[in-house]
C-alpha cells in the first residue's frame, strides 16, 4: 500500500502561506482558497475518481439485476400495459410447468457439455504445443486468436452454411470418410446433430483463448519439477497429466467457471443457426433453443417481460449452482492430490 | 532429457499439429471471403469452392445499396459505439484504478472488494430490467442505450488497479506531491505515461468485445433503421431466401477492422489475455 498523504507538503505549504500572510497568526486564520482546494483534492478527489464506475455499475448493472427480481414477481406485458400489479410467484410457478423452459434448459446443458469439455481439453493440448520452444512464437500465439477476434455473428453465418444438408462442407468432409454417403446428415433435424453443430462453433471460438490462459499458467511452473519427473522416466504425455495439469489447476477452475457462465448464456450461435432466426424458436420444434434465446423470445416476441425476468432470475441461480458444482468437481479431478 | 517443455525445442510433429490448428482457426474466415467474392453457384458446388472469386466489389455494392438494411450506417454506428466505449473505458477505469492503487481514502478496501465481487455479476441476466430502465430514460432504440452501460466495467477498474499498483513507483508520486501537484496533475504527468501498455491492451480487448456484442444491441436497437453492424448482418440473414454471398460479404467487411487490430496489436492482445490469467 502506498502513502501519498503528503504531510511534509502540507507543512511546507503552511510555511509558504505564512510568508504571504497578512500579519495574522497562520494557525488561526481562515483557510485560503488554495488550502481548501488542496484539502478537497486530498480528501475527496479519490471518490470523484471512482464515482463514474460506481454510478454506472449501480444504475446499469446491479440495479437491473435486482430490479429483474422485482419484475419477475409482477405482471409486465408490453402488449397489455393495463395488466399491472403483483403476480406473486405466478411467473415462477408457470416456469415449473413450462415445457419450453425445461426443453431449453436441457438443450443448454447438452450444448454446454458438448462445447466445454472438448474445448478445455483441446485448449490444454494446444497450450502444451505452444509451451515448447518455438520459432516465430508470437506469430503462433496471435494465430490461435483469430477465432477470438472474429465476430460470433459472422462466424456463425459461415458455420451455418458449413452445416447445411445438401451442399454443406461438413457433410462433404464426412462423405470423404464414407459417412452419410447416401443419406446426408440433416444438422437441423434433431437435437444431437444441432447440438454438435452449435458446440463446434463454440469450441472453434474459444479454444485459442483458453489455450493462452493455460499457456500463461504453464510458464510459471518451476522448471526443476519437470527435470525431476524426467529423471523418474515420465514421458511428455505423462508429464502433461501428472505435472502440468495439477500445477495449473487454479486456472483450469477459472476457465471452467468462465465457460459455465458463457455456456449457459449462449445466444448468438443458436439464434443464427436457425434459418428462421427472427422467430427465436431454435429450430421448428425448439431442437436447439437455449435459455437465453427463450428469454429473448418470451420477452420481445411474446412481449411478456415479467415472465422473461423470472426466467433470467432462474437462469442466474442455475448458473450459480452449476458453477459451484463444476468448481468442486474440477478441484477434485485436477488437483485433489497436489496438496 | 530432463528439460522443461518450454526449454525443449519443438519438433516437426509440434509444428505440424500447430499448423493444423492454425488451418482450423483460419479456414472459416478464409471461406467467408471465398463466398463473399463468389456468385450464387459457389455455395452449391461439390466439392466446395475454395478459390476466391472476382465478385467482391459487386457483392459489396449490393450489400451497401440494400434499401432496408442501411449497412453503411450500421458500420458507422459500430465505429461510434466502439470508439466512445473504448475511450471512456480507458479514461474512467484508469482514474478509478489509480485511486484504488495509489490513493488513501476511507473505505477504499471495502469499495475495492465490491468491485471484485461485481466481476462475477453477469450483466446479461438483467436485460429485461435494463430494457425497462432504458425505456424510462427514453433511450431504447438510440445509441445511448448501447454506449452508456459499457462506459466503465469492473474488469477495467480491476485490470488498471493491478497494473498501476505494480508499475507506478510510490516515490515518484510522493515527490510530485511535494512539488504541490494535485491528484489530477499526478494522474496526467506520472500515471498516464506509465500505463500506456495497459491502456493499449484494455483498449484492444474493449474494442473487440464492444464491436462484437450482439444480444443487447439486438434487444434495444433491433427493428430500428440504424442498428449496429452485428444486428444489420443478422438482418441480412433473415427472410425466406437468404443470399449468402451478400451476408458473408457484409460479415467480412465487419470483421476487417478486428483483423487489422489483431494484426497491429496481436502481441498486446496476447499479453493482455495471458496476464489476466495469471492474476486471477
Amino acid at each position: 500500500m502506498s502513502t501519498t498523504r503528503a504531510a511534509p507538503a502540507s507543512s511546507g505549504r503552511r510555511a509558504a502561506a505564512g510568508r504571504h500572510g497578512h500579519g495574522t497568526d497562520p494557525d488561526h486564520r481562515r483557510p485560503s482558497w488554495r488550502d481548501r482546494l488542496y484539502r478537497f483534492d486530498m480528501r475527496y478527489m479519490p471518490y470523484v475518481l471512482i464515482a463514474p464506475f460506481f454510478l454506472i455499475f449501480l444504475v446499469f448493472g446491479l440495479f437491473p439485476l435486482i430490479f429483474n427480481g422485482v419484475i419477475a414477481l409482477r405482471n409486465y406485458r408490453l402488449d397489455d400495459p393495463t395488466l399491472t400489479g403483483w403476480a406473486g410467484l405466478a411467473n415462477f410457478r408457470q416456469l415449473f410447468g413450462d415445457d419450453d423452459f425445461w426443453n431449453a434448459l436441457y438443450n443448454t446443458f447438452g450444448i454446454f457439455l458438448l462445447s466445454s469439455v472438448p474445448q478445455l481439453l483441446l485448449a490444454l493440448i494446444v497450450a502444451s504445443l505452444l509451451n515448447r520452444r518455438l520459432r516465430a512464437q508470437t506469430w503462433w500465439r496471435v494465430g490461435v486468436l483469430l477465432p477470438y477476434v472474429t465476430p460470433i455473428v459472422a462466424s456463425t453465418m459461415v458455420f451455418s452454411v458449413f452445416f447445411s444438408r445438401d451442399f454443406g462442407m461438413a457433410n462433404w468432409v464426412l462423405g470423404l470418410f464414407g459417412i452419410g454417403d447416401d443419406d446426408p446428415i440433416n444438422w437441423r433435424a434433431d437435437k444431437l446433430h444441432a447440438w454438435i453443430a452449435i458446440a463446434t462453433m463454440v469450441n472453434w471460438k474459444w479454444i485459442g483463448y483458453n489455450a493462452l490462459l493455460y499457456l500463461a499458467a504453464m510458464q510459471s511452473i518451476p522448471r526443476d519439477v519437470y527435470e525431476a519427473a524426467a529423471v523418474d522416466g515420465a514421458g511428455p504425455w505423462r508429464q502433461l497429466w501428472r505435472i502440468t495439469v495439477p500445477m495449473i489447476q487454479p486456472v483450469i477452475v477459472f476457465t471452467v467457471i468462465l465457460s459455465t457462465i458463457g455456456g449457459f448464456q449462449l445466444f448468438i450461435e443458436p439464434m443464427l443457426f436457425d434459418l428462421n432466426a427472427q422467430a427465436a424458436t431454435g429450430g421448428p420444434n425448439g431442437e436447439w433453443q437455449t435459455i437465453a434465446q427463450l428469454i429473448y423470445k418470451v420477452g420481445w416476441k411474446d412481449l411478456n417481460l415479467g415472465y422473461a425476468a423470472a426466467m433470467s432470475w432462474a437462469l442466474f441461480l442455475i448458473i450459480l449452482v452449476v458453477a459451484g458444482i463444476n468448481t468442486l468437481l474440477t478441484n477434485r479431478l485436477s488437483g485433489g492430490r497436489s496438496r | 532429457m530432463g528439460r522443461a517443455p518450454q526449454d525443449t525445442p519443438a519438433g516437426v510433429g509440434t509444428y505440424l499439429l500447430l499448423a493444423t490448428t492454425m488451418l482450423f482457426a483460419a479456414f472459416p474466415l478464409y471461406w467467408m471471403f471465398v463466398i463473399a467474392t463468389s456468385n450464387d453457384e459457389a455455395l452449391a458446388q461439390i466439392p466446395p469452392a475454395v478459390i476466391p472469386g472476382d465478385r467482391f466489389l459487386v457483392n459489396l455494392d449490393e450489400v451497401f445499396s440494400l434499401q432496408d438494411v442501411y449497412f453503411a450506417a450500421s458500420l458507422i454506428n459500430s465505429v461510434i459505439v466502439s470508439t466512445v466505449v473504448t475511450v471512456s473505458m480507458l479514461f474512467f477505469c484508469s482514474l478509478a484504478g489509480f485511486a484504488f492503487a495509489k490513493l488513501r481514502f476511507a473505505g477504499s478496501r471495502w469499495l475495492m472488494l465490491f468491485v471484485v465481487l461485481t466481476l462475477t455479476v453477469p450483466n446479461q441476466l438483467g436485460v429485461v430490467a435494463l430494457y425497462i430502465v432504458m425505456g424510462k430514460l427514453g433511450w431504447n432504440g438510440t445509441l445511448l442505450a448501447v454506449i452508456v452501460p459499457g462506459l466503465v466495467t469492473a474488469f477495467g477498474v480491476f485490470y488498471m488497479r493491478q497494473f498501476i499498483l505494480n508499475t507506478v513507483p510510490d516515490e515518484l508520486i510522493e515527490s510530485a506531491r511535494m512539488d504541490g501537484a494535485t491528484t489530477m496533475r499526478v494522474y496526467r504527468s506520472i500515471v498516464l505515461p506509465a500505463i500506456r501498455p495497459a491502456l493499449a491492451v484494455l483498449g484492444l480487448l474493449t474494442f473487440v468485445a464492444t464491436w462484437n456484442d450482439f444480444q443487447w444491441p439486438l434487444i434495444t436497437l433491433g427493428g430500428t433503421d440504424y442498428p449496429t453492424s452485428m444486428v444489420a448482418i443478422s438482418d441480412l440473414a433473415s427472410g425466406n431466401y437468404v443470399i449468402y454471398r451478400r451476408v458473408l460479404a457484409g460479415a467480412f467487411v465487419a470483421t476487417i477492422p478486428l483483423l487489422i487490430m489483431l494484426f497491429i496489436g496481436g502481441r498486446q492482445i496476447v499479453r493482455g489475455i495471458m496476464e489476466g490469467a495469471v492474476k486471477s
